[in-house]
């Protein structure tokens, strides 16, 4: 079992600190949707015993543009550039979760080297997400700036990675049916593995300059509690679902794509609060970085595309399929119900930053209102994906 | 993990044999599907969660799904005698296939590390009785999913702790997932204390 080695903040005791209550008003606080610690336009009514959050509702539906209904408009492979719209900053592995399910729907084979881009590009996204989202966290907690700026510095040089091979910065539009757009630029290996190699040196400097910070482990530790039995039950997924000490990670339990070939370990977290979530992220990075390193050691050549794959004329035969893979925030997975026309007779995404939200309410209770950011910080959502 | 056809003879051990139905799933994968009499819906579902067998203690995914009414009309050639004589006549029939909707769990288990198993619910219609027993109590993570499946496809669950709109606003009528569903040519119209006016300004 893996679990957080050295912990050093655990032998510190929590103080309880209780002022005398004085009897008043409850007061409602409409937090959000403009609200820039809410990361998009979401909303939570929530109601106040003077700091203390006794309520909250969370209101849904400010980015909601239909895009299942959209999807079931358009052909299958129209809508894979929309998928880059629904969580901007892991197109990548959006690509690749819709891709497994019409892969999954149809029967198509992806040849090995596509299969060692979509893991190469798969975990850069993950740094890029896990780097970022720290960032924001700390910013919800007051870190004005520099912690931020630190994650988006790296965040570009991959950034810049990704829009040499995809053409796009974020909007990438990157993997097809039974493999990938196209192939790897003259000099993109080299790039890659400079940036690869630099990015334990910042992971060192992030940690150095967080993980024991004061103010961050009293803001975080004890905070937004999820147990085991909850986090299951109520379906949360990835750095959530591992942070509250259950060892599933898709790429170890469905062995999606090739990841049965990679070694390494799965993160986890004994006591499932905001610091808890915060770690898991910092290690989940350190195991991408194993993961990416091994990867392109052994990238071999070949075609990219499954030579089946049919890009005009493509109607899968009627039947249903649901792919799902280890997204950054969660268990990303795609519904597909195909009646041999060339559209998808039914387009279903499984967002994880929903699921993962259904609970907020409960992590939330008996918190001081400061911390309800910190708590959504570290349930990580991006809104594009929430509204759908 | 256990083939879906025997879970479902398992089903149907226990729970008598109109409670489930095997849907076969004709893509690939092979992910055959249980179709649930909503009757037994929620007994079934914790069934499911308690089986030592499956321990399905993880609903990943629920959704709904629209099957509108269908008429199919059928061509048959039947000899007649008309006028003395007989010949070869192609009559037309038109079958009625009731639609309905759906709504479609996707289910794992953490602790035994398999899945999926796939439940699914039929309402009886697509007008009056759109209810299903929700399994919210059973799995918290359908509780936002059903209300989404509530919305975009009015699929009622009853049992459900907090049934509302969850993507629309509240005033909204209609379900805009279904297939019949019609665009309004104004998204942005609203009702205002300012048409009364307008029509007395009209009238004059």
């Amino acid at each position: 079992m893996n679990t957080l080695e050295e912990r050093p903040y655990s032998q510190l005791e929590v103080v309880e600190h209780q002022p005398p209550r004085i009897e008043g008003d409850l007061m409602e606080v409409s937090m959000g949707p403009q609200h820039p610690s809410t990361h998009g336009v979401f909303r939570m009514n929530v109601e106040l015993d003077g700091e203390t959050v006794v309520k909250l509702k969370p209101v849904f539906g400010y980015l909601h543009r239909n895009h299942e209904k959209i999807a079931e408009g358009t052909t299958y492979l129209g809508s894979m550039p929309y998928t880059d719209r629904l969580d901007y900053f892991c197109s990548l592995t959006n690509n690749w979760a819709y891709a497994l399910a019409v892969e999954k729907l149809v029967g198509l084979q992806v040849p090995e080297r596509a299969e060692y881009i979509r893991v190469i590009t798969a975990e850069l996204t993950r740094l890029i997400n896990h780097t970022c989202l720290i960032g924001f966290m700390v910013q919800d907690m007051g870190a004005t700036g520099t912690p931020l700026m630190y994650a988006f510095r790296e965040r570009e040089k991959i950034l810049d990675l990704i829009e040499s091979l995809t053409g796009a910065r974020m909007m990438c539009n990157y993997m097809r049916f039974g493999g990938c757009r196209c192939d790897l630029p003259v000099g993109w290996m080299e790039e890659a593995r400079k940036v690869v190699d630099e990015f334990p040196r910042f992971l060192d400097e992030y940690d150095a300059l967080l993980s024991n910070n004061e103010i961050l482990m009293a803001r975080t530790q004890g905070v937004g509690v999820l147990g085991a039995d909850l986090a299951v039950n109520a379906g949360m997924s990835g750095p959530m679902l591992r942070a509250s000490g259950v060892d599933y990670d898709l790429r170890k339990v469905d062995q999606y794509g090739i990841y049965d070939r990679f070694d390494f370990r799965v993160p986890l977290g004994d006591h499932g609060d905001c610091y808890d979530r915060y770690m898991v992220r910092l290690l989940e990075m350190r195991e991408s970085l194993k993961i990416l390193d091994l990867a392109m050691k052994d990238l071999p050549e070949g075609p990219i595309t499954d030579p089946k794959a049919k890009v005009r004329g493509f109607r899968p035969k009627p039947g249903e399929a649901y792919g799902r893979i280890e997204g950054p925030k969660g268990e990303l997975g795609f519904y597909l119900i195909a009646d041999g026309s060339p559209k998808p007779y039914r387009y279903r995404v499984r967002p994880p930053s929903l699921v993962n939200l259904t609970v907020l309410e409960e992590m939330c209770l008996g918190h001081k209102v400061a911390d309800v950011m910190v708590i959504l910080g570290s349930v990580d959502i991006v809104l594009g994906e929430v509204d759908r | 993990m256990e083939a879906p056809s025997e879970t479902c003879n398992r089903v149907r051990e226990a729970f008598g044999d109109e409670a489930v139905e095997l849907i076969e799933n004709a893509s690939p994968c092979a992910e055959h599907s249980l179709l649930v009499k909503p009757a037994f819906g929620l007994k079934i579902a914790r069934w499911l969660q308690q089986d030592p067998e499956l321990q399905l203690d993880y609903c990943s995914n629920a959704t709904g799904v629209d099957y509108p009414d269908r008429v199919e009309v059928k061509k048959d050639k039947v000899k007649r005698v008309v006028d003395g004589e007989e010949t070869e006549v192609t009559e037309e029939t038109e079958i009625h296939h009731p639609g309905c909707l759906e709504a479609v769990y996707h289910l794992y288990s953490i602790s035994k590390k398999q899945g999926p198993v796939v439940l699914r619910l039929r309402t009886e219609d697509r007008g009056e009785n759109v209810n299903l027993p929700s399994l919210t109590p059973v799995w918290r993570s359908c509780e936002l999913q059903e209300r989404e499946i509530f919305d975009l496809y009015g699929i009622v669950f009853n049992g459900h702790p907090d049934l509302r709109r969850l993507l629309m606003w509240e005033e909204f009528t209609d379900y805009p997932m279904r297939k019949d569903y019609e665009e309004p040519d104004d998204y942005e119209y609203e009702p205002t204390p300012h048409d009364s006016v307008l029509e007395r300004v009209k009238s004059r």
